[in-house]
C-alpha cells in the first residue's frame, strides 16, 4: 500500500541542540500510530515538521506523496494538526472559530460539517459559547474539532488527551476507530501510553531525537517510557 | 493562492475580535485625543505659525497612535499561540499579512476619522475634508504597510513594544515627510497641484512596501 506519510533521514537542530537525528518511517492509510518518548525526545518537533510548522534541516518528508518543502501549502490542505495550544480565538464562540477555520480550508457545506464535528466531540450545547468561557477540556475538544473540520486524510495530534475528561477520551477513542475504518492516517503523541495503548495499531518511540522502536503497539512493554529514563531503550 | 474569500474571512475575524474586546481602538483613540489636547496647550497657534505647526501636530499624533495600534496587530495571535493555527491553513502566508494590513488600516482610519474633527475644533481650523482624507488614507497605508510587517517581526521578541518604533520610524521617514508636506498644502489652502508630487511619493511608497512586505512575510513568521 502506498504510504501517506514518508519520512527518511529526517534531521532537525535548534542551534547546536539536535532535536531529530536520522528519523525514518512510513505510515499507510488506515494506520493509527502512537508516538512515544520522554520529554525532549523530539515528538513535538517531529509532528510540527510534518505539519509544515518547522522546517527540517535534512531528509525527505512527504505527506500524501507531496514533498513538504516544495508543496507546503498543498500539504497543509491534507493534514489536520492539533498541538499544545488550542489555536482558538478566545473572543469568538466555538461556532465562530470553526466557521473561520472552515472558510480558511474552504470546507463545503460548512454549517452541516460544523454540526457533525460538534456532535463527535459533544459540543452541540456549546457552539454559541465564547471560547474564553469554556473549561480547558471543552477548549481541547474544540481544538480537536478544528483539526478534524476539513476531514483531512492525515491527522497529527500532539498529546490530544490533555485536559480531556473520561467522556472526552472515550469520544476521541471512538473517533480514532472510525478514522481507521475510513482509511485515514493518524499519528498522535502520548504520555499516557498505558491508557491509550488500545487506540493504536503501531508505535514509534523516540529517544533523544532517534527512533528507537517501530512496531506493533501491542509489542511494547507497559513501562516503555521508564526504560532508561530520558534515553529510553526498547 | 491568494483567495479574496479567505482575505475577507481573515479581516472579518480581526474586526469582530476588536469589536468585542475593543482593546486597541479605545486606547488608541483616547491616546490620540490626549496628544492633540496636550499639543493644543503646548503650542500657541496663531495665524502666522498655524500652517507650519498644524500639519506636524496632526501627523505626530497619528504616528504615535499608529505605533500603539500596530504593536497590537498580532497580539491576539501572539498571546494565545494562534499564529501557528493560521500558519497551518492552506493559504498563501502573504494573505495573512494583507489581512492584518487591512485590519490595522481600518482601525487607524477609524481613529483618524474621530481625531481629525477634534483637531479642527481644537485648533480652530477650516479644512477641506476630502483632500485631507486622501492624504490620511495614503499616509496611513504607507505607515501600516511597514508597521504590520515589523509588528510580526517584533512579536517574536521580548522587547517588542520598544523594538517596533525603532524599526518603524527610520524607514517611514519618506511617508512622514510626504504626509506633512501634503497636509501643509491643504492647511494653507494652496492649489491642490502643489500636493501632487507628495501624493505620488506616497503612492509609490505604498505600492513598494505593500509588495515587499507581502513577499517577505513568510520568512518573518517562519520558525
Amino acid at each position: 500500500m502506498k504510504a501517506t506519510v514518508r519520512v527518511e533521514g529526517l534531521e532537525k537542530r535548534y542551534g547546536l541542540t539536535p532535536a531529530l537525528r536520522g528519523v525514518s518511517f512510513e505510515l499507510t492509510p488506515g494506520e493509527v500510530c502512537v508516538l512515544l518518548g520522554p520529554n525532549g525526545s523530539g515528538k513535538t518537533t517531529l509532528l510540527k515538521v510534518l505539519a509544515t510548522l518547522v522546517r527540517p534541516d535534512r531528509g525527505v518528508v512527504e505527506v500524501g506523496g507531496l514533498d513538504l518543502r516544495r508543496h507546503g501549502r498543498l500539504v497543509r490542505g491534507i493534514i489536520g494538526f492539533s498541538g499544545h495550544q488550542t489555536y482558538l480565538y478566545e473572543e469568538l464562540t466555538v461556532a465562530e472559530n470553526l466557521r473561520f477555520y472552515g472558510r480558511m480550508y474552504r470546507v463545503a457545506d460548512l454549517d452541516r460539517r460544523i454540526r457533525e464535528v460538534a456532535e463527535v466531540f459533544g459540543l452541540n450545547d456549546r457552539l454559541n459559547t465564547r471560547v474564553r468561557a469554556l473549561s480547558r477540556g471543552f477548549q481541547q475538544r474544540t481544538a480537536l474539532a478544528r483539526a478534524l473540520l476539513h476531514d483531512p486524510p492525515v491527522l497529527l495530534l500532539d498529546e490530544p488527551t490533555t485536559g480531556l475528561d473520561v467522556e472526552g477520551r472515550c469520544r476521541l477513542a471512538a473517533l480514532l476507530g472510525e478514522l481507521r475504518a475510513r482509511g485515514r492516517t493518524v499519528l498522535f503523541s502520548s504520555h499516557a501510553f498505558e491508557l491509550e495503548r488500545a487506540w493504536a495499531d503501531r508505535a514509534l518511540v523516540l529517544s533523544a531525537g532517534r527512533l528507537v522502536f517501530d512496531g506493533p503497539a501491542s509489542d511494547l512493554p507497559a513501562n516503555v517510557l521508564n526504560l532508561g529514563g530520558a534515553h529510553a531503550r526498547v | 493562492m491568494l483567495g479574496f474569500d479567505r482575505l475577507v474571512a481573515l479581516v472579518a475575524k480581526d474586526l469582530l475580535i476588536e469589536l468585542r474586546s475593543r482593546d486597541v481602538a479605545y486606547s488608541t483613540l483616547v491616546f490620540a485625543l490626549l496628544v492633540l489636547v496636550i499639543f493644543n496647550f503646548a503650542f500657541e497657534l496663531r495665524a502666522e505659525n498655524l500652517q507650519v505647526l498644524a500639519p506636524g501636530v496632526l501627523w505626530v499624533t497619528f504616528i504615535f497612535a499608529a505605533v500603539l495600534a500596530l504593536g497590537r496587530v498580532f497580539a491576539a495571535e501572539r498571546d494565545r499561540g494562534v499564529l501557528e493555527g493560521l500558519l497551518l491553513c492552506p493559504i498563501d502566508r502573504g494573505a495573512i499579512y494583507l489581512a492584518k494590513l487591512v485590519s490595522a488600516l481600518v482601525l487607524m482610519l477609524v481613529v483618524e476619522a474621530v481625531a481629525i474633527p477634534a483637531f479642527i475644533a481644537l485648533f480652530g481650523l477650516n479644512l477641506p475634508l476630502l483632500p485631507l482624507g486622501l492624504v490620511a488614507l495614503l499616509g496611513s497605508l504607507g505607515f501600516a504597510s511597514v508597521g504590520t510587517l515589523f509588528s510580526a517581526l517584533a512579536a517574536h521578541t521580548r522587547t517588542r513594544e520598544g523594538l517596533l518604533p525603532i524599526l518603524l520610524f527610520p524607514i517611514s521617514v519618506p511617508v512622514i515627510i510626504a504626509t506633512v508636506k501634503a497636509t501643509t498644502v491643504v492647511v494653507a489652502g494652496d492649489p491642490w497641484e502643489l500636493a501632487l508630487p507628495w501624493l505620488q511619493l506616497l503612492v509609490g511608497f505604498d505600492a513598494l512596501f505593500v509588495g515587499i512586505s507581502y513577499l517577505v512575510f513568510e520568512l518573518v513568521v517562519e520558525d
